[in-house]
This record gives structure tokens, C-alpha cells and sequence, in this order.
């Protein structure tokens, strides 16, 4: 706001300019109070605006914003400018994801169908109780284990293909991109690229490539195990790019010296792999896993083109599973439900990994 | 990182000739060449695809202008956008263009509000104490960094009511606060980290000469942050470029992006899978473009905060 506030104490700020930021807040507040209270009167039918959206709702939040800023400059000075810093960003995020969370606690407790005229009713716990009885969830939530478990194989493929990209080799910036550019293409196309067109029945190459190999069958999407494999290899194309950046940057960030030493010792390749290079990689392996396994639990693009979850359900993931539930069946009530309750558990799941991981890596530095 | 090591193993004498070094080198090759293969086959697959016939794709015609395989502008012609169509009126080719350019939008937009208002949240973090109430900058982190673990099917629905409410469904700027938030807690991780290797006494330095916080960052911090800041742009612009599921339930006509687009033809093409390549191969175009020159700038971002 004013160059001279660089240098003043906060007692130095003039009185009269602390209360018109206090003015400024506090008016701004109420004018956001009232916006929401008598749009919230009208959508209850209480007053006759008839209001076309709650635009006017947003442009109060946006003003309040702007002013909360202002005035924390105007009344604290510096300590207002560093504020300032953080504000925005805090602001948007709450306003983003602290209404949503709680207005969809409200609907998981609804009856609410889009597509049947009744609207939204409160029904308590049956959605919950629905849920419980679903093996349609349980089904997905077993097949995310199943993923889950998966990232495992993928951090071992990565890990190879890390090392092989961290060896004296020529063409080395090449096969770096090669290997990153699957991570690019969005899953989207890539689930009509190898899914729906190279893992083709009739035409697709990999099948052709099958049934010379002596699979007279190649459908990789018509098994339960087959197609849960299949959807595996798709993600792991996608993904094993971000887990050999990672373990490669950690690599090139090990000291060099020691694996020389090693080497000057005699100790074979095998033996200096698993006494030197993969306790010392230990951090970076822990932090990639539980990265990926984050977001391993959003899958659902991929599924959602290649098989819709089938066959029977046997590729669902919960994404994939409530995005159905909401596309298809127009149930956002039971859907909401679901989201809710799958966040409960990866919250819970990701506390009780982070703690487990802690403690493992504690006791090894120990 | 990885000129220097290079340079420096190059100088190692060479060892004499050894059949178990040439042996591990031939299949250090052997498996770096399969994988290459495998990640680019599927790229070369669909841009071929795109130039087939029906013939071609019932026969499985993998090496072109060998026999059938021709090549023929089938594909590229049904999106009007083949030599003989590119100057005729096209509705495949508008709505093409169209989704498009939503696509960019929404990516670029949101990027950069992601940038414009995390860029100074990380800095806030990475430099000064707060306290608000009982949160205090380790908190305020954690509470930024945990919306990654949030998946979008708990924000959908109640983004979809949101929405209505407020006449931002189907609209670009809606798809734009979405993605902001999305790619939020990534850019703040990114920049915070590159925030962090900057020694504060060049901050200290001009304001002690008379600048402000403000001044200091923009003028001082900024452009020594700049890499850090485009390898978080960039990265931000790809994950919003391929986002499929909000898209999918938040938009309809008007702001449809690409991914959408490409996924409701999927069904529906049956056999003619040359349009299907033709129209992928739009898609993944400005990713291919991005991760060969700024392949850079990705692995800046990825590897920002997670190696140390």
C-alpha cells in the first residue's frame, strides 16, 4: 500500500488509518451477510426477488475478499502485506472445498434423483444402509486393493528401467523422452489408443501378436482377471513414467564415490544393488509409492473409456463406480454417499501408510 | 545433472575387451530399446492409424507405403481437415477447433490463476510465520497440500449443484475454478521447493534499500524463481489439458473440452478407426509437441520436493 509502511512499527501506523481498515472490514462483512441471508429468504420463497442465481452471492464474496486484504494492509501494515501473500490462495480454497464438502454431507443424506421429479428429500441413513448392502461397492473397493497392490509391481518395473536410464548409455536424452511421453497423453485418448484399438479383438496388433504367440483367444477384456491385467498394463503405461523420473532424479542426486568404492572392493552388481544402492534410495522409494498410491486411488479415466467397469464389474474402481452411478443413473443422493464414505477411508488409509511409513524409516535410520 | 556425469565416465580408461561387459551392454540396449518401443509404438499406431483405409485396419497394416498401405487422407478428411476439405465449410472441423480452443483456455487459464495466486502462498510459506488462530505455516502446508488426496467424484456432485446455482455450469470460467483447484497444492509443492533454494539475504539486501515485501518478491525473487514457476505452469497445463471427469459431468455444449469430445466418439465409430486416430492424434498433439521441447521443465516439476 504505502512504501513507508516497509520501515514503520506496527504502533506507528496512524489510528485513524487502523479504523477505516477495521471500517472496511466489518462493513464489507455485513454487506456478505446480507447478500447471503436475503438471497437465501428469496430461495426459500420468503421475499420476491426471484433471483436468477446466486451470482450476487459470488460478486459479496469476491468484494468481502478484496477488502478482508485491504484492510489487513491498512491495519497491520507489514504484517498485513506478508498476509497478503497467503490470502488469496486461502480464500479461493476454502471458498472452493469448504462449501462443497459440507453441502455434499447434506445430499449423502438425501433421496435425490435428477431424473425423477420429486427433488431432493432428507432419508437419514438409508443411503447408508443401501451402501452397506451394495456389493457393487465392496466389488470396487476389493478391485482398488487390487490396483493398490499393483503400484507395487510398477515401482519394480520403474525401479529397472531407472537404473538402466542411470547407466553409461549413449542416446540417453532420447530415451528420456521416450519413456516420459506416455505420462503426457491425456488417459482419455490413450484408452481409445491401446485399449479400444490395439488391444482390439479382430484388428489390434497386440492381438494379432497373440494369436501368433499360441493365444487362440486374445479378448483382454471379456475375463474378469484377464481384463483386471489389462487395465493394470494401461495404468502402469501411463504411470511408470512419473515413478522413474522420481527414482531417477534420486539416482543422480546419490553420491557417486560410494558405488565406485564398492566396485574397487570387488562387490558385484547384484551385491552393491541391494547393500548400497537400494537402502540408500530407500527415501525416494517410500515417497514415490505413496505419492502413486494417491493417486492410484483417483483411477477412473481409464476404466471409465476402456470397459465401463465390466465385465460384471470386475475393472471398477470407486471413481469409475460412482461416476456411472451419477452419468447412468442420475443417483446423486447414493453416489454423494459413496464419495463420502470413500474419502473416509482414504483419509484413514493414507493416516495409517504415512504413520506406518514413519515409523519404518525411523527404525532404519536408527 | 547428467552432462557432468556423463563427461566425467567418459574419462575412465578404457577397460580391455570383456565378453561379460559387451554382454551387459547389448542387453542394457536390448531392454532400453524394448521400452522405447513399447511407449512409442502406440504414438506411431495412431498417427498411422489416421492415414488408413479399411483395408489397412482389417489387415492389420503396421509399415506404410509397403503394399496396401498407401496412405490416404480418410481420417483427416471426416474431421475436414485433409488437403482437398481444409478450405471447404466443415461443422466436424469447427466443433473440432471449438473444443479446442476450450481445451487451451481452460488449461492456460487455469494454470495461470494457479500460478498467479499459489506462486506468492508458496513464497508466504517458504519465508514468513503466520498465525491464525491455532493454524500456523506447517498447518496452513498441510491443509493446502491434503486437497491431492481429495478424489474429484466428493467435489463432483456438489460442484454440479454449485454450478447451477450460481450459472457457471457449461461455462469455461466454472471449468477454469475447477482446475485452479485441482493443480493448487502441486504448484504450491513445486514453487515452495524452488522458493526455498533462494538465499534470503538478497531479499534482506533490497529491503533494507527501501523496497516493500511485495516489492522484494516481484523484483528480486521472481525471476530467480522464473524456472521453477514455468516447470509449475507447465506441468499444470498438461494435467488440465488431459482432465477428463469433471469435464465430462460439468460441461455439455459450449464448453466441452477435447478429452470429452474424443470420449463420446469412442463408442460410437465402430470400425472406422481412422477418425478415431485422426482425432486422438489432434489431442495428444500439443502434449507430444510439449514433452519432446520442454521435457525439461516437466521433470523439474515432478521431481520438485519429492528428492532431496
Amino acid at each position: 500500500m504505502s512504501h513507508t509502511a516497509t520501515f514503520a512499527r506496527p504502533s506507528l501506523i496512524p489510528e485513524g488509518r487502523k479504523s477505516a481498515g477495521r471500517a472496511l472490514i466489518w462493513v464489507t462483512t455485513v454487506v456478505l451477510l446480507g447478500v447471503l441471508l436475503v438471497q437465501g429468504l428469496d430461495a426459500a420463497g420468503l421475499l420476491g426477488f426471484e433471483f436468477k442465481d446466486w451470482r450476487p452471492s459470488l460478486y459479496a464474496y469476491l468484494v468481502w475478499a478484496v477488502a478482508l486484504g485491504t484492510g489487513q494492509v491498512m491495519i497491520r501494515g507489514e504484517a498485513g502485506q506478508k498476509a497478503l501473500f497467503l490470502l488469496p490462495a486461502l480464500l479461493f480454497t476454502i471458498a472452493m472445498v469448504v462449501f462443497p464438502t459440507v453441502f455434499g454431507l447434506y445430499i449423502a443424506f438425501t433421496d435425490w434423483n435428477l431424473s425423477s421429479f420429486e427433488g431432493q428429500k432428507f432419508n437419514g441413513l438409508d443411503n447408508l444402509r443401501t451402501l452397506i448392502k451394495d456389493p457393487y461397492f465392496w466389488n470396487s473397493l476389493r478391485n482398488m486393493t487390487y490396483y493398490v497392490l499393483s503400484v507395487f509391481v510398477q515401482y519394480a518395473l520403474a525401479f529397472g528401467l531407472a537404473l538402466l536410464l542411470n547407466a553409461d548409455i549413449r542416446a540417453r536424452k532420447f530415451f528420456r523422452v521416450a519413456f516420459l511421453l506416455p505420462f503426457m497423453l491425456s488417459p482419455v485418448a490413450v484408452s481409445w489408443m491401446i485399449g479400444k484399438s490395439l488391444m482390439e479383438f479382430r484388428f489390434g496388433p497386440v492381438a494379432t501378436l497373440m494369436r501368433h504367440i499360441g493365444w487362440d483367444n486374445p479378448a483382454f477384456f471379456t475375463t474378469p482377471w484377464i481384463a483386471r491385467f489389462s487395465i493394470m498394463a494401461l495404468d502402469a503405461w501411463v504411470w511408470l513414467p512419473f515413478m522413474i523420473i522420481l527414482i531417477l532424479a534420486g539416482l543422480q542426486a546419490m553420491p557417486k564415490d560410494i558405488q565406485e568404492a564398492a566396485k574397487v572392493d570387488g562387490a558385484s552388481g547384484w551385491a552393491s544393488f541391494w547393500n548400497i544402492t537400494f537402502p540408500l534410495m530407500l527415501p525416494v522409494s517410500v515417497t514415490t509409492i505413496v505419492l502413486r498410491i494417491i493417486f492410484q486411488l483417483k483411477l477412473a479415466d481409464i476404466v471409465i473409456n476402456t470397459t465401463s467397469g465390466g465385465p460384471g464389474g470386475a475393472t471398477d474402481t470407486v471413481s469409475s463406480f460412482i461416476f456411472r452411478e451419477y452419468r447412468d443413473r442420475s443417483n446423486v443422493g447414493y453416489g454423494t454417499m459413496i464419495a463420502e464414505v470413500y474419502l473416509i477411508i482414504i483419509i484413514v488409509f493414507i493416516t495409517v501408510l504415512l504413520n506406518l511409513v514413519g515409523r519404518f524409516m525411523r527404525r532404519e535410520a536408527a | 545433472m547428467t552432462t557432468v556425469s556423463a563427461s566425467t565416465r567418459r574419462q575412465r580408461p578404457r577397460q580391455p575387451w570383456n565378453w561379460s561387459a559387451a554382454t551387459g551392454r547389448i542387453l542394457t540396449y536390448a531392454a532400453l530399446l524394448t521400452w522405447a518401443f513399447i511407449c512409442l509404438f502406440p504414438i506411431y499406431w495412431t498417427i498411422s492409424t489416421s492415414f488408413k483405409t479399411a483395408v489397412n485396419v482389417t489387415q492389420g497394416d503396421i509399415i506404410p507405403f509397403i503394399g496396401r498401405f498407401q496412405g490416404d487422407w480418410k481420417g483427416w478428411r471426416s474431421l475436414g481437415l485433409s488437403p482437398d476439405t481444409i478450405f471447404e465449410i466443415s461443422t466436424v472441423r469447427d466443433e473440432f477447433f471449438r473444443r479446442f480452443a476450450n481445451s487451451m483456455i481452460a488449461s492456460v487459464g487455469a494454470s495461470l490463476l494457479a500460478v498467479l495466486i499459489g506462486a506468492p502462498a508458496a513464497y508466504g510459506l517458504a519465508r514468513f510465520r503466520y498465525k491464525f488462530g491455532p493454524w500456523q505455516n506447517k498447518d496452513i502446508s498441510f491443509f493446502f497440500l491434503s486437497q491431492l488426496l481429495l478424489p474429484p467424484v466428493v467435489l463432483a456432485m456438489p460442484f454440479l449443484v454449485l454450478y447451477k446455482e450460481l450459472a457457471l455450469l457449461d461455462n469455461l470460467l466454472g471449468l477454469i475454478l475447477v482446475y485452479t483447484l485441482m493443480v493448487l497444492p502441486i504448484v504450491i509443492w513445486i514453487t515452495r521447493d524452488q522458493f526455498e533454494t533462494i538465499p534470503i539475504e538478497l531479499e534482506q539486501a533490497a529491503l533494507v534499500d527501501g523496497c516493500t515485501v511485495w516489492g522484494a518478491f516481484f523484483r528480486i525473487v521472481m525471476p530467480i524463481a522464473l524456472p521453477g514457476l514455468v516447470a509449475a505452469f507447465i506441468l499444470s497445463v498438461v494435467m488440465c489439458w488431459n482432465e477428463y471427469f469433471f469435464a465430462a459431468l460439468l460441461t455439455s455444449t459450449n464448453a466441452k473440452t477435447v478429452p470429452v469430445m474424443v470420449a463420446s466418439q469412442t463408442g460410437s465409430q465402430g470400425i472406422s478407426w481412422w477418425t478415431m486416430a485422426a482425432l486422438s492424434t489432434g489431442a495428444i498433439a500439443p502434449l507430444i509437441f510439449i514433452g519432446v521441447f520442454l521435457e525439461r521443465y516437466i521433470v523439474k516439476g515432478l521431481t520438485a520436493g519429492a528428492v532431496k
